[in-house]
């Protein structure tokens, strides 16, 4: 059985049967999968695998089966960021992360399901569907990198990649029980990610341990020319698997843990930060006073700049194309038929945002909140070395319960935003549970602070039992 | 709050087409979330610098050289219309 392996399990199997064989297995679990956590598989995965038993193709990641969010550029294979706006379409080239991982051997399964453009918290907006919670399919498995964290969790993959605009990674990670990073800003390439907001997205890995993490990252991070905000800064991820998290200081900050969040969700956590005390660390309570304004400042800024970058979505390039008398009016009816509502709502609103005589008074404001919420994290890591958090305010909700009102999904991401707006680190583990669903504690880390980040999560798996928890075989 | 109106300028400004039924469904959910933007008003931001993006760079120059890029090609593929290496588009006027 090929179910949750780490990727050192998955090199000895290579080495007791074969890369071809431990990559049909993923792909035979997929095909009988009943969560729609893909898209789409890879033609190509298997004459990969096959390449690396000949020894054509070698790397730390040989043979490493891994599957791709929908929204990151795959040569030849889909890409479709799950929207009828990109039904077809199959990217000339691959993304930097991709052209990485290929060169470390990496097997690319497939490509996850997601919201459409990455906009959402449950991946109901997908177009092909939502993907089911592995712990239950009557719940959502978090968004936007919904299918990412799920295949994950239900073992049909050891690894993936997905996005994290405004906790994307994070809160599919702690909704389906797997481990998930967003990195710095500027830490991994953007080029061939397809923009929703550029200012705000990084990618990450998902995994189900954190040593994982650390691998991928050494892969798939450090600077590329081809992304304008990619920074030149070396970090040796697996260099900070170290169990040893004694001195530590750890900044709890009290706004994380306001009204709304679930009292199981917060006793995991609480239970977590207590863990790290007697593990020889030291926690304080921290003020961080613009946390509340986070929100409004980060949905007014990703949906600007969402109304900028989907502009290029106009049935001229690619996508489908509808018939219109001129350019104008093809262009309005194939936004209107093929962009799902919210993706709609959040270009009308960010159009709105930058038009004549509002830019001031919203998306200037935000920015302007955005220093403030920067210099607040400023402020805290001026004393501590990493924040803790419950990552989202309560687990997994009922599919279908969010939906009519686009407002109530939004605040679920208090807890992400802030780390997006401020661009540094953070990472979600796995903590334990509310109601028997899945609960992450999130570690927030200083810009490129990766090492102090990924020291601290590896010592937390290493002392407790809870990212051993998977989820029940769900008929 | 956001008028009809405005729901159906701003989608001329996107280029959505909107008819009359979405207008007034629009009006009603962009007003709600434009409210809590709102809340915004309330943090003094007198002399504070907005952040535009968190790296601290500004312009990034590279040498003006050419190198390899996309095979027209394989750029072209995923087009609905082509005509002699170009893309093909309805009349703009």
């Amino acid at each position: 059985m090929t179910k949750w392996l780490s990727i050192s399990d998955v090199k000895e199997k290579i080495a007791a049967t074969s890369a071809e064989e431990v990559t049909a297995s993923y792909l035979e679990l997929i095909g009988k999968s009943s969560i729609n956590g893909y898209t789409c598989t890879s033609d190509g995965a298997l004459d990969t695998a096959k390449m690396v038993d000949k020894g054509e193709v070698a790397g730390p990641l040989a043979g490493v089966p891994i599957a791709i969010k929908d929204n990151i550029s795959t040569k030849g294979l889909a890409t479709t960021c799950s929207s009828k706006i990109l039904e077809g379409y199959v990217p000339p080239y691959d993304a930097h992360v991709i052209e990485r991982l290929k060169e470390a051997g990496a097997v690319i399964l497939g490509k996850t399901n997601m919201d459409e453009f990455a906009m959402g918290t449950s991946t109901e907006s997908s177009c092909y569907g939502v993907t089911l919670n592995p712990w239950d399919h009557e719940r959502v498995p978090g968004g936007s990198s919904g299918g990412s964290a799920a295949v994950v969790a239900a073992g049909e993959a050891p690894i993936s990649l997905g996005s994290d605009t405004g906790g994307s990674v994070r809160c599919p990670a702690a909704f389906c029980g797997v481990v998930g990073l967003k990195p710095t800003y500027g830490a991994v390439s953007r080029y061939g990610l397809i923009s929703y907001a550029n200012s705000l997205e990084q990618i990450g890995p998902m995994a189900t341990c954190v040593g994982d993490i650390a691998a991928v990252m050494d892969v798939i991070g450090g600077y590329d020319a081809r992304d304008s905000t990619s920074i030149d800064k070396k970090i040796d991820h697996q260099a900070a698997l170290v169990d040893d998290v004694k001195g530590l200081k750890i900044g709890v900050p009290d706004e994380y843990f306001g009204e709304g969040v679930d009292s199981g969700t917060e006793k995991a956590v609480w239970d977590a930060i207590n863990k790290y005390e007697e593990m020889g660390a030291s926690w304080e309570n921290v003020s961080m006073p613009n946390t509340k304004y986070a929100l409004a400042a980060y949905y007014t800024i990703a949906m600007s700049e969402a109304s900028s970058n989907l502009a290029r979505f106009d049935g001229t390039r690619y996508g489908p194309r509808n018939d219109g008398e001129n350019w104008h009016v093809m262009a309005s009816r194939t936004r209107a038929e093929n962009f799902g509502k919210e993706v709609q709502r959040r270009i009308l609103l960010g159009t709105y945002a930058l038009s004549a005589g509002y830019q001031d008074k919203y998306y200037l404001k935000a920015l302007q909140v955005r220093t403030l919420v920067k210099q607040d994290f400023e402020r805290a890591f001026a004393n501590f070395d990493v924040l803790m958090a419950p990552t989202m305010p309560l687990p997994a909700f009922k599919i279908g319960e969010k939906v009519e009102d686009p407002l109530s999904q939004y605040l679920t991401d208090v807890n992400t935003v802030p780390m997006n707006l401020a661009g540094v680190p953070c990472i979600s583990v796995p903590c334990g549970s509310s109601d028997g669903l899945p609960v992450g504690l999130q570690i927030i880390g200083n810009h490129f602070d990766e090492a102090t980040l990924i020291r601290a999560a590896y010592s937390f798996e290493k002392n407790t039992d809870h990212n051993k928890a998977r989820p029940g075989e769900v008929a | 709050m956001i008028t009809k109106d405005e729901v159906e300028h701003v989608g001329w400004l996107a280029r959505i087409e909107i008819d009359d039924a979405e207008a007034e469904d629009y009006a009603v959910k962009l007003s709600s979330v434009l409210d809590y933007f709102g809340q915004l008003d309330e943090v003094d931001t007198d002399g504070v610098e907005p952040t535009y993006h968190v790296a601290d760079i500004m312009n990034v120059f590279r040498e003006d050289v050419v190198t390899p890029s996309l095979d027209q090609k394989d750029v072209l593929t995923n087009t609905a219309e082509e005509k002699d290496g170009y893309i093909k588009a309805p009349r703009i006027i």
